[in-house]
């Protein structure tokens, strides 16, 4: 039981454990990221001690994943440095950061579901003697590490993909653990978890920060961070407002502040001048109900009213719309799209009722990538170019034409391939297949996701001008801004539960995030 | 579709909101001019040149596969092989795994796979014959016989594609019971004995000739014109080739999966059928060991045609040129008194050479 590694490094750190006063272990200068039009970071600093829990906070969109990225170096940097115990390093490839020391334990988690617990452990650096695995060696390796995180009554050899969500992620961490972790990223580690399995988690990372280990952890639960964090730094826009907090006496307002507020301003349509009172319900939602997702979701929107859903990820946003399109089928509830109701279940019942989806997922869910444009505008109204099953293609491309002519898709051309376009572009295409249904219900996730900052502002004026024509419109978006800019109306969902209704102008964003944040854990 | 209540139905060429607001375009005169423009590209991509450069460009590998190996036939085999009577004894025999190779291009661009095509063959043509043999014959009609094959086959792929879509049994897992299955049952029902067809209307409907060119041959040919009109043309095609291409936005997209699936191995299942009557035709008995390896024979011919086992892309033409090489190859070899291990080392090659090929094309044109 010695000579395999759960001590976290045979030469001891040369930070003292406890010691927090000592210089950083990690320090981020002036991180700059660029992505093709888009700003991912500009200018992050960040600084992490040895045995401290240090905190990300930021809205959607700030910039927390990608710096996590830049540090695990799955993307490398355009500009700034990075210094590791005081000396600059430079980390070229995933790897290299595991080699320092730094392990990151993602959302969605990376195991190998088919494998024991043992081997995915040691996945990547399994204990093997000449080419034969040791198995028993293995094994018993596994049980200590998991002993020593508190979590012995895992079974080594049972298959990952049959253990808890909360299982997997002490396997996650076990297998950080095995490779001599000084720095650990957490990203969301407690969106999985129920309030029992969050207070095991603390206790394993307090745990790990007496014995040395840095944890970098990423929440929106302003409760939890306050309970397990050191210190806070909050991320605005892809740069670092504020950083060296203190976790414990830093007000809610305070952080609430920092975090909202853009530097960079979108330009919202104007709301039509006079308060206008919708009359005509199109779509009316009763009761709907997701087992262990939502529940009991009531939702109206009239012809030419925009409504917007706001909440976390994994907040059961994304899943009400899906939902009630028929993507996934309702345990209970009614939608009634124009008085006709819809059946659970069943996408084509909603799309013949007249309802409209731009996904979440727009590459996966949303398009035909490798197929030309005028295809992915017209699949959903094929039977309008069809006579007796024959499509009049010609037909199809003049409609494809004057639609791409009219939202300014660019690079024109409906033969293109809609892989080629870029994401602002491919939206576009969506909207241009709802477009073109002529549908009565739009129900649109995260529209605006990779898209850049010209293109939004676009794709803001197209959906206001749809509501304009009597189309009822569904808004989900990650971001506060957005939804109070666009909707007329805002719901705020938190975990499946509908929890403010009102109109946009009766509510701010600090606002919004204190309902969307406020007690989560408790 | 119908009950369209606030927006204007009856006038589809008008766009539904006033889009002027959206883009920066004039709509008006811009929109003319595009529809122009679009007229012109659609006038010039019509017509028998359009046909010949999509087919012929898209394929220049397997034309080029084609000429070599015909050119080798001339060489070696000289007028044994460069006869009239050479060319329609292939196509003779190329036709029956033809009609099958149509309906598997369908299947694979749909994202699926069938293995029991060799097996629901040979049910067909064992079920159909029950009712040409001695006993039955005199008081049948051959056109029960064609009944009898389309049920058999189509029921088989109704069964195949049900047990996919919605039994969610992996395709692969439920053509291969089939496989298993559909042979067996055969096999049971002919007692293991061949089957001689004694109606003479059935043979003799067949086995005409249309000025020169036996019928099997002719029906190879409809069944793939009728086939790259279905994939290309129509409603059908198109959705296959969205259902293929991405599942999950083809559901999202409104389009019914689960039962469009099932209609592919429907599709494929006649396509069977048919090929059991042509073979039955052909030999004039019907056996459980027809079909023997059609499947793999098929989804050679579809793979080295071009099309993409993961689904969503693939032409019918590159299917034809996939049949052909596969038989004129055996075709040459068999002149050339090789045997058929020889046969099948070849055929390995071409078809790895075939999809390189194929895949050094395809990349250098999404390059």
């Amino acid at each position: 039981m010695t000579d395999h590694p759960i001590t976290p490094r045979a030469t001891p750190p040369t930070t003292p454990p406890t010691t927090v006063e000592a210089g950083p272990l990690l320090e981020m200068r002036g991180i700059v990221k660029r992505f093709p039009g888009v700003l991912a970071l500009g200018g992050v600093d960040l600084d992490v001690r040895a045995g401290e829990v240090h905190c990300l906070l930021g809205q959607n969109g700030a910039g927390k994943s990608t710096l996590i990225k830049v540090l695990s170096a799955s993307y490398q940097p355009d500009e700034g440095e990075i210094l590791w115990e005081g000396r600059p390093v430079a980390l070229p490839t995933p790897q290299s950061a595991m080699k320092l020391g730094i392990s990151t334990i993602y959302q969605e988690l990376d195991l190998v579901p088919g494998l024991s617990v043992a081997e995915n452990i040691f996945l990547g650096h399994e204990l093997s003697k000449g080419g034969m695995s040791q198995r028993s060696q293995t094994n018993r390796a596994a049980a200590a590490l998991l002993d020593r995180l508190g979590h012995g009554e895992i079974p080594v050899s049972r298959e990952v993909g049959r253990l808890s969500p909360a299982a997997q992620q002490i396997v996650s961490m076990a297998r950080a653990l095995s490779q001599d972790t000084r720095l650990l990223v957490l990203d969301e580690p407690s969106a999985v978890l129920d309030q029992g399995e969050v207070d095991n988690l603390f206790r394993v990372i307090r745990e790990l920060t007496t014995q040395g280990v840095a944890v970098v952890y990423i929440s929106h639960r302003l409760e939890e961070i306050r309970q397990i964090g050191d210190r806070i730094t909050v991320l605005k826009d892809g740069s670092t407002v504020s950083t060296g907090l203190d976790a414990r006496t830093t007000p809610t307002s305070e952080l609430i502040r920092l975090m909202t507020g853009r530097s960079i301003e979108y330009v919202f349509p104007q709301r039509p001048a006079q308060a206008r009172s919708f009359t005509e319900p199109v779509l009316d939602v009763r009761g709907l109900t997701l087992p262990g997702v939502f529940a009991g979701v009531d939702l109206t929107v009239h012809a030419g009213e925009i409504v917007g859903l706001a909440g976390l990820v994994g907040a059961g946003r994304s899943e009400i719309v899906e939902t009630l399109y028929g993507a996934r089928r309702a345990s209970a509830g009614t939608v009634r799209v124009a008085g006709r109701t819809l059946r659970r279940g069943s996408v084509s019942s909603a799309v013949a009722a007249g309802v409209g989806l731009a996904p979440e997922e727009r590459k996966s869910q949303g398009l035909l990538l490798d197929q030309a444009v005028y295809r992915n505008i017209t699949v959903s109204s094929l039977r309008r170019f069809s006579r007796l099953g024959m499509l009049d293609r010609g037909g199809e491309r003049r409609r494809a034409q004057v639609l791409t002519t009219s939202l300014d898709v660019r690079p024109h051309g409906v033969d293109r391939m809609v892989r080629l376009l870029s994401g602002g572009n491919q939206q576009k295409v969506v909207l241009a297949r709802w477009l073109l249904r002529e549908c009565r219900v739009l129900l649109l996730d995260e529209p605006t996701r990779g898209v850049d900052v010209g293109a939004r502002s676009e794709i803001y004026t197209l959906v206001r001008a749809l509501a304009d024509s009597g189309v009822a419109v569904v808004v989900v978006s990650s971001e506060v801004e957005e939804v109070l800019g666009l909707a007329d109306r805002v719901l705020v969902v938190r975990e499946g539960r509908i929890v403010h209704e009102g109109p946009a102008t009766d509510i701010d964003e600090a606002r919004v995030l204190d309902l969307v944040m406020e007690g989560n854990a408790a | 579709m119908s009950d369209r209540g606030t927006t204007p139905m009856g006038t589809p060429a008008e766009p539904v909101i006033d889009l002027d607001r959206v883009g920066t375009a004039e709509a008006t005169a811009d929109t003319r001019r595009v529809e122009q423009a679009a007229a012109a590209t659609e006038e010039k991509e019509s017509g028998l040149s359009a046909l010949l450069r999509s087919s012929v460009g898209l394929n220049a590998g397997l034309v080029v596969a084609l000429l070599i190996i015909c050119v080798v036939g001339v060489f070696t085999a000289g007028d044994r092989f460069a006869s009239a009577d050479n060319v329609l004894t292939i196509l003779r025999l190329a036709a029956t795994v033809g009609v099958v190779s149509i309906g598997m291009t369908f299947v694979i661009i749909g994202g699926g796979i069938d293995l029991s095509v060799g097996a629901i063959l040979a049910l067909s043509s064992v079920w159909c014959t029950t009712f040409a043999t001695q006993t039955m014959a005199e008081s049948t009609h051959w056109s029960l016989m064609v009944l009898v094959a389309f049920i058999v086959g189509g029921g088989c792929g109704l069964v195949n594609g049900l047990l996919i879509a919605y039994g969610r049994v992996v395709a692969f897992i439920a053509t291969l019971a089939m496989l298993a299955s559909a042979r067996g049952l055969a096999e049971i029902i002919s007692e293991r004995r061949t089957q001689i067809v004694t109606i003479d209307g059935f043979g003799d409907f067949f086995n005409t000739e249309i000025l020169g060119i036996p019928l099997l041959v002719l029906i190879f040919v409809f069944i793939a014109a009728a086939g790259w009109v279905l994939l290309n043309r129509t409603t059908f095609g198109r959705r296959t080739l969205a259902v293929g291409g991405n599942p999950e936005a083809a559901r999202l997209a409104g389009i019914n999966v689960s039962r469009h699936t099932v209609l592919l191995y429907v599709l494929l299942g006649l396509c069977c059928a048919l090929a059991a009557l042509m073979l039955v035709a052909r030999t004039n008995t019907g056996s459980s060991t027809h079909g023997q390896l059609y499947e793999l024979d098929a989804i050679a011919a579809v793979v080295i045609g071009g099309t993409l086992l993961s689904g969503g892309r693939g032409t019918i033409v590159g299917t034809v040129f996939g049949v052909l090489i596969l038989n004129v190859l055996t075709n040459v070899f068999t002149l050339n008194n090789q045997d058929t291990s020889t046969q099948a080392v070849a055929k390995g090659l071409i078809i790895v050479v075939a999809v390189l090929l194929q895949q050094r094309l395809a990349r250098r044109s999404t390059a």
